[in-house]
């Protein structure tokens, strides 16, 4: 009854639902834009920059936030840290959508998708990183989708199968880390294929080494940044435990990503020593570098340790967004920014509004999704049937 | 029938395919073998 | 669900037996050097020779049935804005002054049709292939549109129809494959006037090349560009300036793109095997670690609980003894009682007795007298 009347008397016109909905009206536009006039209409894609933001932002750094998924549950089930349960499903879910987003725009991206499915079912082509992708986001995203499965289930009361799929948990939680190692590295190897290309700070054999380092930490300020919003916004629908632990989670992981970040900056270094490019620091570039690595990576970290050792989770939470910022930074310069260096500032790249205007209209589908799903489904709180059974 | 490879890239190709072949194997060998050496223990539990 | 020892070797069996039958003898696996299909046809462009004519352009436009271009090909200013393949031009000459007193240089450009071509290294589906004629060639039926062969390609090469919304293809020079199995010259090849661009064996092209460098000292550089750019081209180029000059980058090595990619390529199956392995062992050691705790917090109890009924039982057993003894006093003062209440009674009695009989025998005495 106070349900129902609740929902009677929510307002439609929330300033959420009102810019949401303009973004979902103009990306729709767009939408039937792209695919009626070809790439070549909303994009500023060309023959010298073939891949812009989609690539850069929708495909990168979706996927290396979308790493918080397989963080979280390999510290949970592997690593037997059982005050991180509550925070599983959330990442799970996070990442399910944003594995799912990811695959949704490259539908935007590549010439031809109804073909997308052609490297895994018909020409192999075994010699490419990219093929080494495709085959791991396939079968992480449905790794992932079988992971997220009990909170439907349990919403949807199918108490047999969800039973079964919770039996699995393990198995999977292994095979997501395999996974998730593969093809975050990947995506960095797969621009060890032009070295001309890419500026000689960024480039390096260790590319992919960065990668997936970068994609542990990035995982663990994504899922802090999450509980930060959850609280803010879905608050009612937290259990006591998940309220209870969520300190808890979200000072633990700022402390692992504070060190993994210490080790990632280390790595960086070995990377310029092994190509001695030390005399690249003193350019523009290396400014642009050393912002990245100093602002978005050192000062988080320092941020993320001073706010573990008071315990002051605002600080961990304002750590978390430095920290997100810098690993999409870190994609854009390796994919967008510092690939291309070379061309004169006349053929460089510039996304269209447009482009950005469909990158945004998938993160407001990503976001209202996982709206739904936690409004609905067991996400956020343990559904009562299922109480003390992990 | 033999097969010659004049570039790398060919053979890459043929020898990544039989790589990833292999991988799909090592992932379920690897989860059998490790049900195998854990059968024992479930067994003890149960009596 | 268990596994016995003789189902899980029939499995291994039955796995072994599938690998040996379709196992294929890899030629020179053991000694992994490629120098390319042994015959593959290649094109020598010396720049020193070209008049910058685009005859070689419009040769192109017209093999390929391209779109004739806004601008006739008989327009030489358009040599000065540095173009690069497009869709509409698989190849494009441009012009260079490397030194303002000496006369302007002219450079072809198109597909260099790599030895290793870093295009098909980086196809996911096999789209791109390197020929034996030397060519490198598209397969529009196969290709998805992912556009990393053009990120992959140093020269720049690769163009993507970026307006055609159905069927977009990646367009570039095909060396005139189609001709070469006929038996023909490729287009631009034929039309050039002054021989500038020369069509052979790229073996045959290499001697011919350095032949020239040594037979006029100063009017070449000593450098063959695409001997060993990026594991070798096909198409070959000697300037009499550096090439940097020319707009040829030099900074591309000489390591082939599979072998750039062939490294973090090989990490794979390494973690797949090797991961499983050491993940499970991270949760076998915390899966015991939690048991041990288990078990300790478990004996911890049991102690707890044995050391409080021991103490229980002590502090019981000496309620009972104590119990035990009061009342043992407490029967014995009964006894007591009761004994000297008896024996009261007894005294009692006989005193009465005593005094019936003295009575008695008074009434007798009074009955006698």
């Amino acid at each position: 009854m106070a349900l129902e009347k609740s929902r009677v008397n929510r307002p439609l016109f929330t300033p959420f639902n009102i810019v949401a909905g303009i973004i979902l009206i103009v990306g729709l536009f767009l939408t039937v834009s792209r695919f009626w006039g070809g790439l070549g209409t909303v994009t500023n894609l060309d023959n010298n920059n073939p891949w812009g933001i989609w690539i850069g932002f929708d495909l990168l750094c979706g996927v290396a936030l979308a790493a918080g998924g397989y963080v979280t549950s390999a510290a949970c089930y592997i690593f037997g840290l059982k005050r991180f349960h509550s925070a599983v499903r959330p990442a799970i879910l996070t990442a399910f959508l944003g594995y799912a987003l990811v695959v949704f725009a490259l539908n935007f991206d590549v010439g031809r998708p109804w073909r997308l499915p052609y490297p895994l079912f018909f020409s192999q082509g075994t010699s490419s990183l990219l093929f080494e992708v495709g085959l791991c986001v396939f079968l992480y995203l449905n790794v992932l989708f079988i992971e997220y499965s009990p909170a439907a289930l349990e919403w949807l009361g199918y108490k047999k199968i969800r039973n079964f799929v919770v039996k699995l948990t393990l198995v999977l939680t292994i095979f997501g880390v395999v996974l998730s190692t593969l093809h975050q590295s990947s995506l960095g190897a797969l621009f060890l294929i032009a070295p001309s290309k890419l500026h000689p700070l960024w480039y390096s054999s260790y590319l992919p080494v960065f990668f997936f380092v970068s994609s542990i930490f990035a995982g663990m300020s994504m899922v802090i940044f999450e509980g930060s919003l959850a609280h803010r916004f879905l608050h009612h629908k937290m259990d006591k435990t998940h309220l209870d632990e969520s300190l808890g989670v979200a000072l633990g992981f700022g402390k692992a990503a504070s060190f993994v970040m210490m080790g990632y900056i280390a790595t960086k270094f070995i990377g310029i020593a092994s190509d001695n490019n030390w005399h690249y620091l003193a350019t523009g570039w290396g400014l642009w570098f050393l912002l990245e690595l100093i602002g978005f990576v050192a000062v988080p970290a320092f941020l993320y340790a001073v706010a573990v050792r008071d315990k002051n989770i605002k600080l961990v939470r304002i750590a978390s967004i430095l920290a997100v910022l810098g690993i999409v930074l870190n994609r854009l310069n390796v994919s967008v920014i510092a690939f291309n260096w070379h061309l004169p500032s006349s053929a460089r790249y510039f996304p269209s509004w447009k482009e950005i205007g469909i990158s945004l209209f998938i993160v407001t589908i990503g976001i209202i999704a996982y709206r739904f799903i936690a409004t609905k489904m067991p996400i956020l709180h343990e559904h009562p049937d299922y109480k003390n059974d992990h | 029938m033999e097969k010659v490879f004049y570039t790398l890239h060919d053979f890459m190709i043929y020898s990544e395919g039989i790589t990833y072949l292999l991988m799909g194997g090592i992932l379920v060998f690897l989860l059998l073998f490790w049900l195998f050496l854990t059968d024992s223990d479930k067994k003890k539990r149960t009596f | 669900m268990g596994i016995s020892r003789r189902k899980f070797l029939g499995w291994m069996g039955a796995a072994l037996g599938a690998s040996t039958l379709t196992g294929n003898k890899i030629y020179a696996a053991s000694n992994k050097q490629f120098k390319g299909y042994p015959d593959s046809f290649g094109v020598l462009h010396d720049t020193t020779r070209c008049i910058g004519c685009r005859k070689c352009e419009k040769a192109c436009n017209k093999t390929n049935s391209l779109p004739t271009p806004s601008k006739s090909f008989d327009d030489l200013s358009i040599l000065d804005l540095n173009r690069r393949t497009d869709e509409k031009a698989f190849t494009v000459v441009n012009r260079f002054t490397p030194k303002s007193d000496k006369p302007a240089v002219f450079v072809k450009k198109q597909c260099n049709h790599c030895l290793e071509p870093a295009c098909a290294s980086a196809c996911f589906v096999k789209a791109l292939k390197k020929d034996k004629t030397g060519a490198v060639v598209y397969d529009a039926s196969l290709c998805v549109g992912c556009r990393y062969c053009m990120i992959a390609c140093s020269f720049n090469i690769p163009a993507y129809e970026y307006n055609n919304p159905t069927s977009p293809k990646v367009v570039k020079c095909t060396m005139c494959k189609p001709k070469i199995d006929k038996g023909e010259l490729p287009g631009c090849v034929v039309s050039c006037p002054v021989e500038a661009i020369t069509f052979g064996k790229r073996k045959e092209l290499i001697k011919i090349a350095w032949k020239r460098i040594n037979k006029y000292p100063g009017h070449y550089k000593e450098y063959l560009y695409g001997e060993h750019e990026m594991g070798g081209t096909n198409w070959l180029y000697l300037s009499k300036y550096d090439f940097s000059k020319i707009g040829m980058s030099e900074d591309l090595g000489t390591t082939s793109a599979p072998a750039l990619t062939s490294q973090a390529l090989g990490a794979v199956p390494i973690i797949v095997s090797l991961w499983p392995v050491l993940l499970t062992g991270i949760y076998a050691i915390s899966k015991q670690k939690d048991i041990l705790a288990d078990k300790e917090l478990k004996t911890a109890v049991e102690n707890t609980k044995t050391a409080l009924t021991d103490e229980m039982n002590d502090k019981l057993s000496v309620q009972k003894e104590k119990m035990t003894q009061e009342k043992k006093s407490a029967i014995n003062f009964e006894i007591k009682k009761a004994l000297e209440q008896a024996k009261k009674e007894t005294e009692e009695t006989k005193e009465k007795k005593q005094r019936k009989n003295i009575k008695d025998k008074n009434i007798e005495v009074i009955d006698k007298s």
